[in-house]
């Protein structure tokens, strides 16, 4: 027993000076997925020095990491689950940064002609009314509250839906690859679809509608409940996220010639 | 069937050109699931004597839940390391959280009602050949648990083995208390989850095969090892 608690201080002691200035921050898998962290981490190094550690998870899990303070800030995107996590005194504040919008995703063959649809509430009420298999990603993400209230808004209760609605309870880039395999149809955010590589017979079919934009919000964590949290690297990277600098790697940032995020900070 | 193949190429390609994340997760992984190991055996391969050697009232009911250990939900001993370690949790002030430190002792969680089992079940067979002479030798249990744990070292190197199997390919505990965090946290098999959710299956697979590879590569080393030093015994 004694030889464990010597090994497990001897690798503590190793891993807490390998880094110096560093902070943890819980982000959403759309975000991570969208590929756009890779060119905003190295910025953030050159800049400030600081080495941003990306904790990739649901917005569920991101706000609950907050709320135990095992993370500095958090970054995600469900304003009502972001002005609770406020309410209750988790975070300092709430700052909008960019926006991305979702977008509807399902066989080629669009055998509920979603693609024609007016609105996101429609293209949901052809879904049901045809039948066509619908993955929801069932994990109380950010993406996954926006599918319920868009559902919500068009009248329909997703518990009362039939055997076509399959709720997956996985990640974004899971759930695109359940949805791959049974050709359903899908809400996606823009940015992980472009990015993802297993796309076989799906295709983007239809977005626009306003009700599709995804805001992303930075939300630092309280240090009056958490005094470990460093809120001084928390409140530099947020200064550094709202520059002018941030604002042109943010919008500049295509795929396939497509813009995928569009800055929004005050 | 397409995707097997590129995986395959795509293996040998980031083998060829040592790519450096590659080789950084390959070295974070080794460094995690060893340390584990030597951990876990300094624990699990005393215990797997003393239960062959000693008896005691609750034996029978320890050895049934080292058994029943054995298939411990990685996920589930993920979660527990989780809200200990967490901020919120008892042992939130050390910080643990989210470093290669948090993923070892959910890894020694994980191997050592294993690694104590097949120790205890294979000295057992051979306390019943040394039982009547080192109890007419009048030793000590500790000398007795020392001759059994030497005269047994290849059985137990299995049972050691058989441990860094589970810990290597682990990735439901490691997930959660590492958080597979990008040059810090992340191992092959988490990189392997991440890059499934990103749809590229080639290289998921690629890195499932250098994974497979790792494991060849460190049992043929270890059996190697071992030979050299055990001629004339047994």
């Amino acid at each position: 027993m004694k030889t464990f608690f010597v090994a497990v201080a001897a690798v503590a002691a190793m891993s807490a000076v390998a880094w110096a200035e560093d902070m943890k921050m819980a982000v959403t898998t759309s975000f991570h997925n969208s590929g756009l962290s890779d060119i905003l981490l190295p910025a953030i190094q050159e800049d400030l020095g600081l080495e941003v550690q990306l904790l990739v998870v649901g917005t569920g899990q991101a706000l609950r990491l907050g709320e135990a303070g095992d993370v500095d800030a958090i970054l995600v995107h469900s304003k009502k689950a972001e002005e609770r996590f406020l309410a209750a005194g988790h975070g300092t504040h709430r700052l909008e940064i960019m926006y991305n919008d979702f977008v509807f995703i399902g066989p080629k063959a669009d055998t509920a002609s979603v693609a024609d649809s007016a609105n996101a509430a429609q293209a949901l009420q052809q879904i049901a009314s045809t039948e066509s298999v619908f993955v929801s990603r069932g994990d109380d993400s950010g993406t996954h509250k926006k599918e319920l209230s868009l559902w919500a808004s068009a009248g329909l209760d997703p518990q009362s839906l039939g055997d076509w609605y399959r709720a997956v309870g996985a990640g974004m880039g899971a759930a695109l690859n359940t949805a791959s395999g049974m050709d359903a149809y899908i809400i996606s955010d823009r940015a992980s679809w472009l990015n993802f590589g297993n796309k076989g017979e799906l295709a983007l079919l239809y977005s626009g509608d306003p009700v599709l934009f995804n805001q992303y919000a930075y939300i630092p964590v309280n240090p009056d409940k958490h005094r470990h949290v460093k809120n001084d690297l928390a409140m530099k990277l947020e200064n550094w996220l709202v520059s002018d600098r941030a604002k042109d790697l943010i919008n500049t940032y295509k795929i396939n010639g497509e813009t995928l995020f569009v800055f929004n900070a005050k | 069937m397409s995707d097997l193949w590129d995986g395959l190429s795509q293996a040998w390609i980031l083998l060829w050109t040592l790519d450096a994340d590659l080789v950084e997760i390959t070295a974070r992984s080794l460094q995690v699931t060893l340390t584990a190991l030597a951990i876990a055996s300094a624990i699990a391969l005393p215990l797997g004597a003393f239960l062959a050697v000693r008896r005691f009232r609750m034996r029978r009911l320890t050895i049934a839940v080292l058994n029943a250990l054995m298939g411990l939900p990685p996920v589930v001993v993920g979660l527990v390391v989780y809200v200990l370690l967490s901020r919120a949790g008892p042992f939130g002030v050390l910080g643990l959280l989210f470093t290669p430190t948090a993923m070892i002792i959910a890894q020694v969680i994980i191997i050592v009602p294993l690694i104590a089992s097949i120790a205890h079940q294979a000295l057992r067979e051979l306390w019943s050949d040394y039982h009547d002479l080192l109890i007419s030798l009048n030793t000590s249990h500790v000398q007795r648990m020392s001759a059994l744990l030497w005269d047994g070292r290849r059985a137990l190197l299995t049972a050691s083995l058989a441990g860094f199997g589970r810990a290597i390919g682990e990735v439901g505990a490691i997930m959660i208390v590492g958080g597979n965090i990008d040059h810090h946290t992340r191992v092959l098999t988490t990189a392997i989850a991440l890059e499934t959710g990103k749809g590229d299956f080639a290289l998921a697979l690629a890195l499932g095969f250098i994974l497979i590879g790792l494991a060849i590569a460190v049992n043929l080393a270890i059996h190697w090892l071992t030979r050299t030093e055990q001629e004339g015994r047994w």
